[in-house]
């Protein structure tokens, strides 16, 4: 037993398997990007060749800085991203349960920023301190449109809290994203996950023409490999997440059936990777007044329908 | 809330070039600019009392890469003004051509900076699609893409070829589509308003008071344009002035994005010009007689001004240059104190400043006129010094980790 969740976390669907998928995914971003820009765009490799030549590098630590926060918040923010990923894989492929719930993800998903607060306010750097705070002012107005995003299949499936049982509802009772809730939630739901993988129009807190990558300014090595091996990791179960949450999971019952699977999967990052390039940076106050004034209120509408049954 | 500074440059990713901004901030909201030049160190206008007037001509393509036949083009100007000398008709044509392809491709590659700078890197690509094609034609037309080498005193150095119109009019077409296009883009677009719509707004009175031109005071309403008012290879087009009356980032696109298209009809009052003014494109000018003489141009920024003294000889006595970027970059202080950093960093772009246009110093002397560094290197680093010393002693706590490593070299 112990064994089997060791090789769920450290295999497939974890570490190996999402660092793996989660970079060839960076490399489809990357090269998606450059086509609509009418560029070649990188090798299938790059983000390999990266991220390995990144971890041989020597991590240069600031002076004067709390050594232990700035060393410790990648790995917390990795490992909260791995436990994530292992979750809702273990969900996506096997339709299994190991003990984790939606609320135990929408947690470790918020201890990532929390992470990535704490690391780029340690350094000092009048940059990063920027940064921070504009993460966490984000973090503020995205967190609850996200949550009451969640809540929609929740309230569908019958109050479950559970990724299996959600699944096993729609199995039985068609997709939520079928219902006029589920539609809204799951438009919203997308505006988040961009607002969540720092991605355009909400890459505020990285801004390179701006602040020069604001929060992780100041990483650099293992270090600064550790948060993009994250990133490359969101790329892989948050569009999942809404997989399973609204578009009724994969299954492996037949070809077809898998296709269709990875289609939607696709779908969701192809839209995601089209809407960071067709929009500029906005603001962080148009971030916050977007996500209090439009999304939380839409997606709060999306939750009345679903307690009504709509 | 407590203010702290944001050193901005001299080397950052917002500035192409070497430039530093100390700016002031209250949480998001900036309360002061601070404008540090002087750190690039070129010494064109000594170089050139070194120089034949011919040479000189050279000298000063070289001193920006993007406006490269502007300078020239005032040059010459000033050297013809001290003589009075004519240039022929077909000549004009050609200086005319030559300026507004260039006006074109500066502006395209002001939209993607402008793209960059707000993240919207798509439109940086787009924008840098279109200028290929003009770059295309201005080596079809001198024989460069950058640098063309076409002013002389008293005309042009190489003559137009009149077969390369039908392949100039398809480009100009689908440069003004294009154009169009864009320009519906950015009004339909709620994401990009929002980003440009009433940020950095210069006032008719503070452009006025700062000294602005070109765009950057055209797209606050004030009515110059040195192709207009001061023409001297323009009388032979119909050129119109585009004005805007509010002065934000938007405006500023605005007005670009139309000179362009206007730039466009101008070139083809020229194409259609050649086909009728044959003739010689130069008068050849045997010797510069003592005097002096003012040179002016609207370069993609703003006017650009060369003085020439001559003593009879065939090299510029006195050569002083001064740039758009010189009175436009100062404006700053009034455009972007008291909005948020994020639309301050767009806005420091959006007069598009050309730091190695405004700046050239060869020599630094003290009040008693003695000489105070030959070793301009060494004086760079002493300034960097200086002001390392001048903002950690206040914010130390915050700017450690910038400046550490560097002052302990």
């Amino acid at each position: 037993m112990f064994l089997k969740y060791l090789f769920y976390l450290l295999i497939f669907p974890g570490f190996l398997f999402a660092s793996v998928f989660g970079m060839i995914v960076g490399w489809v971003d990357r090269k998606v990007s450059a086509r609509v820009q009418f560029r070649v765009g990188p090798p299938f490799f790059q983000n390999f060749y990266d991220i390995f030549k990144l971890w041989g590098k020597e991590v240069i630590l600031v002076k004067n800085s709390p050594y232990f926060i700035f060393l410790i918040a990648p790995i917390i923010a990795f490992a909260s991203v791995l436990i994530t990923s292992t979750l809702v894989g273990t969900a996506f492929f096997f339709n299994l349960s190991i003990g984790g719930d939606l609320i135990f993800i929408i947690y470790l998903m918020m201890i990532y920023s929390v992470a990535l607060i704490l690391g780029a306010s340690s350094t000092g750097n009048i940059y990063s301190s920027i940064g921070a705070g504009r993460e966490m002012k984000l973090l503020l107005s995205d967190e609850l449109a996200f949550i009451l995003v969640i809540l929609v299949p929740i309230i569908q499936a019958g109050y479950k809290i559970d990724l299996t049982q959600i699944l096993i509802y729609q199995q039985a009772n068609g997709m939520i994203i079928g219902s006029a809730s589920g539609i809204i939630a799951f438009i919203v739901g997308i505006i988040c996950l961009q607002a969540k993988m720092a991605m355009q129009p909400f890459d505020i807190a990285h801004a390179e023409t701006e602040i020069i990558d604001g929060v992780l300014i100041e990483y650099s090595g293992t270090l600064l490999a550790f948060w993009k091996l994250s990133h490359f990791i969101m790329y892989v179960f948050l569009p999942m997440l809404l997989v399973i949450l609204f578009w009724g999971g994969i299954s492996f019952a037949s070809v077809g059936s898998i296709i269709a699977g990875v289609l939607k999967y696709l779908l969701i990052v192809v839209l995601m990777i089209l809407i960071k390039n067709t929009n500029p940076r906005i603001r962080i106050d148009t971030a916050i007044s977007f996500f209090w004034k439009y999304a939380s209120p839409l997606a709060l509408v999306a939750v009345i329908l679903a307690i009504f049954g709509v | 809330m407590s203010k702290c500074r944001i050193p901005l440059g001299p080397f950052h990713p917002l500035l192409e070039e070497a430039e530093f901004f100390n700016i002031k901030v209250e949480g998001e909201k900036v309360v002061d600019i601070e404008m540090e030049t002087g750190w690039m160190h070129r010494g064109h206008e000594k170089i050139s009392e070194t120089k034949t007037f011919t040479q000189s001509i050279f000298l000063v393509e070289r001193i920006c890469g993007i406006c490269s036949t502007s300078h020239p083009f005032a040059c010459v100007n000033a050297i013809e003004d001290i003589d009075n000398i004519e240039i022929p008709e077909r000549a004009k044509y050609i200086r005319v051509l030559i300026g507004e392809l260039e006006r074109i491709h500066s502006h395209l590659l002001w939209v993607c900076l402008a793209g960059h700078f707000i993240g919207y890197d798509t439109l940086w690509m787009w924008a840098w699609k279109y200028r290929e094609p003009i770059l295309q034609l201005s080596e079809m037309i001198t024989g460069n893409r950058n640098h063309y080498a076409m002013m002389r005193v008293g005309g042009v150095g190489r003559d137009f070829d009149n077969s390369l119109i039908p392949k100039i009019i398809p480009v100009l077409d689908m440069i003004e589509k294009k154009m169009v296009m864009l320009a519906g883009a950015a009004n339909d677009d709620p994401v990009l308003r929002s980003r440009l719509k009433g940020v950095g707004v210069l006032t008719k009175e503070d452009a006025i008071n700062y000294c602005a031109n070109g765009p950057t005071a055209r797209a606050s309403g004030v009515d110059i344009d040195v192709r207009r008012d001061d023409p001297t290879a323009y009388e032979v087009v119909d050129v119109k002035v585009i004005v805007t009356p509010n002065g934000d980032v938007y405006d500023k696109l605005v007005v670009r994005v139309l000179e362009i298209i206007e730039s466009c009809h101008i070139i083809k009052q020229c194409l259609k010009a050649f086909e009728k003014v044959q003739g010689p494109i130069i008068n050849k000018v045997k010797e510069i007689s003592p005097g002096e003489g003012i040179g002016r141009y609207e370069a993609p920024r703003g006017e650009v001004f060369h003085y020439i003294r001559s003593d009879g000889s065939n090299r510029p006595l006195r050569h002083k240059v001064r740039a758009p970027s010189f009175s436009n970059i100062p404006t700053y202080k009034a455009s972007c104190v008291g909005i948020p950093l994020a639309d301050a960093l767009i806005t420091l772009a959006s007069v598009d400043p050309c730091y190695c246009c405004t700046e050239r110093s060869i020599k630094a002397f003290d009040i008693n006129g003695k000489k105070i560094e030959h070793n301009l290197l060494h004086l760079s680093r002493k300034k960097t010094e200086r002001l390392q010393r001048e903002l950690i002693p206040k914010e130390k706590s915050l700017i450690d980790g910038i400046f550490d490593l560097s002052l302990s070299r």
